[in-house]
């Protein structure tokens, strides 16, 4: 199993997300402006400020040379993760439904919040109890997921848990495919009990359940 | 051509700097001020207004959350 992890110029959790990712397989570096995936067989967008968010967030960093292959690589059913700035790229590059807001609250947030499985039957939360609680922690400014349109949840925020105003509790989703999920929690920053959970670590092993899954069908 | 983009939160969305910024003024004394919603300018030379449009739809605004405006800077809608 072998996790291709995103560099935009202004990511800051890729390591984190590298390291999270080679407690489960192997995790090289994707570096934005290459047109090569390295042979992986997930990718993960990882947190942070890509391309400085000038504009929007995740506004820039869409049209990034990487992003091409990943459009693709999702379009023939590889799985996409997007955490926090991950998640509002894969959004404005439209490979998910709806779009982040600045939080209700229009303050930076950092704090552990629990999640709720909502449906642990996709290549992301299948190694998940369904309605199982996750602590991970959230850190960001502009988290708020809205949708004019029904969307595919797969992680809410756990009941007066909503930290940003998120429409429904929604803390993650994923496409009408099931092959690309985004969320604003970090499980990266939640994959050993020294920082207080290894929650986080449920995602990373589901997504490589479902690749050795589909390569032993 | 110079223009003005005028990009403004969808109504009926959320908008909670308009909102900071409707209750702040009050505060200051500045009674009978409601509907207050805050958005982005953004000013820019084009060659071809006519492509304003499909500039606005795929980067300068989300069209999902965001409404824009375009104005020409003589402050007429720009033909095309």
């Amino acid at each position: 199993m072998k996790f291709g992890v995103v560099r935009f110029p202004g990511s800051c959790d890729d390591l984190d997300a590298l390291q999270a990712a080679e407690r489960i397989g192997e995790a090289v570096l994707l570096w934005h402006a290459d047109h090569d995936l390295q042979g992986a067989d997930a990718v993960i967008i990882p947190g942070g400020f890509s391309y400085g968010d000038y504009l929007r967030a995740g506004a820039i960093a869409r049209f990034a040379p990487v992003m091409e292959e990943i459009a693709e690589f999702a379009r023939s059913g590889g799985l996409v993760l997007g955490i926090c700035n991950g998640f509002q790229v894969l959004c404005e590059a439209h490979l998910l439904p709806g779009a982040l807001l600045p939080n209700a609250s229009l303050r930076f947030l950092f704090r552990q919040v629990e999640l709720e499985v909502i449906d642990a039957g996709t290549p992301f939360t299948r190694e998940c109890a369904p309605g199982q609680r996750l602590s991970i922690p959230v850190k960001h400014t502009t988290g708020r997921y809205y949708s004019p349109d029904p969307v595919h949840v797969l992680l809410r925020y756990a009941p007066g848990q909503n930290p940003n105003g998120s429409q429904d509790d929604i803390a993650g989703v994923c496409n009408e495919e099931g092959n690309v999920f985004g969320l604003m929690p970090h499980p990266e920053h939640a994959v050993d009990l020294l920082t207080g959970s290894a929650d986080g670590l449920s995602i990373f092993e589901s997504m490589k359940a479902h690749v050795e899954h589909s390569v032993a069908v | 051509m110079r223009a003005r983009v005028l990009v403004r939160p969808k109504q009926g969305i959320l908008d909670p700097q308009g909102q900071a910024v409707e209750r702040a003024l009050p505060a200051l004394g500045f009674a009978g001020v409601s509907n207050v919603h805050v958005g982005r300018l953004i000013e820019l030379e084009v060659d071809d207004p006519a492509r304003l449009p499909e500039m606005c739809e795929q980067l300068l605004a989300n069209p999902l959350i965001e409404d824009y405006e375009i104005v020409a800077d003589n402050g007429e809608e720009p033909s095309g």
